[in-house]
């Protein structure tokens, strides 16, 4: 590991001094030919690429109306300059999410605008030049995608759509990213991002039903692949590899146990996550999440379940509807997504957020806890960028704020919130979402961290915060590793379910 | 491609110092790896690298963090079946900087 260090603390809060060109350069491994043409993208930087790359913007001009409002609308108000983590932590003005999306609003206005293509010094239009594509590179793979600044954008720009019809571009060209190509490959041939074949996946879950047997006296099953379940647990498959992510699946199964559901999870769609989104590709995104349409049918489930993993909820709840037939909105010729709706119950949210899952049993009275099992606990919660703003869950505006809240309180007697500007839909990206969690961009993830670690520091010096849970595989994976960098503990992080499993209490007594 | 010459052999990596072909892996290069990430190899090392391996012989993948515990708990004793004991061992995380030494692929995802 390159030696990292964490920048210190600022006095909260300031816009902080400008470092032209400290990010230069950096970026995460080009993807190679092997893993690009896997997922039908070139294998390398196509020779014209310069002719390809503006066509597949027209392209994607005159498909999303949104791309091209976004290229129009801004009047360079600033009112999002200091509103990223990344350009917070790096203090490169190149990452004021106005000012990366002014690396591509340039080539827009050269290439598609009048005055751009007549005058283009006048207006700030720009050749698209290697050396262009080069910083698109560089500086989209510095934006997680978790629209902070858009909250704060007057004509409600959403940079994170700018950062991924740039990524798309690139992987047109030939030009993608490593990490997020690679675990693409990786979903379709294995059936996960991490690669875990179905054997390996029976022998942990086998080893986890062991493990609650010895801690509990309990027989808590993690079924897998078993028709006729009523309920298709889908979650991210670092919760059946990593730490702390495999607590919170324990607590998943402990919830599912004292419900008395029948539930199952699935070796074939054994992922949740999906990286189609990062790199701004539909045919990526749709033909990922048709896995578990595809699953559901062959087990017959009647409810889909989404376990803790904050881009994953985003595509679920915000696109499974039209890009599967999971919940409404399915074309009328789409014959298995009408197929599906048939099949699934509809007295249920489909989907359905775990958490939702929990907090409706919760409230119906069908679970018991012993809050005092999380005592050892001070507990903060940190709010997922693509959960708090990309989706919603409950049936009340801002129910994806409240209902985890609500999870913790009902397992656990310590909380207390974090700073009010760095939580619920204005709450900072942990520093390695968007298809940024890989080693290569360490500097950059601990450097983006910065915003969240120092409000973290106020609830761990005015109240002794020592857990801080969160709902999502990427925020779990990131603070394990950047939290010592800090001086903090790595196991400060963990799941809400995690919490839960602590607390419920199981069989008669 | 990048490659690592020890003892007179070459063998091919990816960008991170990942051996490309398994097969190729042995002691040496195990060793030599262990060097450049400051871990000096001892016999709990070698302990970890080799379950891992046999693992992956069978599975096709790493253990889970909680497997490798377990397997590691069981063979040596309760008190180094934690992942303290295994953190200790490989500071950047049992998952990667183990299989990296163990010539394994690096686990990908959200971890």
């Amino acid at each position: 590991m390159a030696d990292v260090a964490a920048p210190p603390y600022r006095v909260i809060p300031i816009i902080p001094a400008l470092k032209p060109g400290a990010m230069e350069g950096v970026k995460p491994f080009i993807a190679g030919d092997k893993i690009n043409t896997a997922i039908g993208f070139p294998g390398e930087l196509v020779a014209d690429w310069h002719d390809k790359a503006i066509a597949k913007m027209g392209e994607l001009l005159a498909k999303y109306r949104s791309l091209k409002v976004y290229m129009d609308a801004c009047v360079h108000c600033g009112a999002c300059a200091d509103k990223c983590h990344y350009f917070i932590g790096t203090q490169d003005p190149k990452n004021m999410p106005v000012a990366r999306q002014d690396l591509m609003r340039s080539v827009y206005r050269r290439y598609f605008t009048l005055p751009g293509k007549l005058f283009p010094k006048l207006v700030g239009a720009r050749d698209l030049t290697r050396e262009v594509l080069d910083e698109w590179y560089s500086y989209f793979h510095q934006c997680s995608e978790c629209r902070r600044c858009s909250v704060f954008c007057p004509y409600g720009i959403d940079t994170a759509e700018v950062t991924m019809a740039a990524r798309e571009i690139l992987d047109a060209v030939g030009y993608g990213q490593k990490y997020s190509n690679e675990i693409i490959g990786k979903v379709h041939r294995i059936g996960n991002n991490l690669g875990l074949p179905g054997p390996a996946l029976r022998d942990t879950l086998e080893g986890l039903e062991e493990d609650v047997k010895d801690a509990t006296g309990i027989d808590v099953r993690f079924p897998i692949d078993v028709k006729g379940a009523d309920v298709l647990l889908i979650t991210p498959s670092a919760d059946f590899f990593a730490e702390p992510h495999i607590d919170s699946l324990v607590g998943y199964a402990k919830v599912f146990h004292a419900t008395g559901t029948s539930w199952t999870l699935s070796s074939m769609a054994s992922e949740a996550g999906n990286f189609g989104m990062f790199i701004g590709n539909y045919e990526q995104l749709r033909s990922i999440a048709l896995r578990i349409r595809e699953v559901a049918l062959e087990l017959g489930v009647k409810r889909i379940v989404v376990g803790e993993c904050g881009h994953a909820w985003r595509v679920a709840y915000s696109f499974w509807n039209t890009l599967t037939g999971v919940g409404d909105g399915a074309e009328a010729g789409d014959h298995f997504a009408q197929l599906l709706q048939k099949q699934l119950d509809h007295r249920y949210k489909q989907p359905t957020h775990i958490c939702e899952f929990t907090w409706d049993a919760i409230e119906r009275g069908l679970l018991r806890f012993d809050k005092s099992k999380n005592d050892r606990h001070i507990i903060t919660f940190h709010d997922s960028c693509n959960v708090a703003r990309g989706s919603r869950m409950g049936d009340f505006a801002g129910g994806q704020f409240e209902i985890p809240r609500n999870i913790i309180k009902a397992v656990a007697n310590n909380f207390y919130e974090m700073s009010p500007e760095t939580t619920r839909e204005q709450t900072f990206c942990c520093g390695g979402g968007g298809g940024l969690l890989t080693d290569d961009l360490i500097d950059l993830r601990v450097k983006g961290a910065l915003p969240r670690m120092e409000v973290l520091q106020q609830v761990v010096d005015e109240h002794g915060v020592n857990f801080m849970a969160t709902i999502c595989a990427i925020c779990k994976a990131q603070f394990t590793k950047v939290l010592p960098i800090y001086g903090f503990d790595r196991r400060l992080v963990g799941g809400v379910h995690q919490l839960v499993s602590n607390a419920i209490i199981l069989g008669d007594n | 491609m990048a490659t690592i010459e020890v003892g007179g052999k070459t063998y091919e990596t990816d960008e991170e110092g990942y051996l490309v072909n398994l097969s190729d892996w042995d002691a040496d290069v195990a060793n030599h790896i262990a060097t450049t990430e400051n871990i000096t190899m001892t016999d709990q090392h070698w302990e970890v690298i080799n379950f891992l391996r046999e693992y992956f012989e069978e599975y096709q993948i790493a253990p889970a963090v909680r497997v490798l515990t377990k397997a590691i708990g069981k063979k040596l004793g309760a008190d180094k079946g934690t992942s303290e004991y295994l953190y200790a061992l490989y500071p950047y995380g049992p998952g990667k900087q183990a299989c990296k030494i163990a010539g394994l692929p690096k686990p990908t995802g959200c971890v």
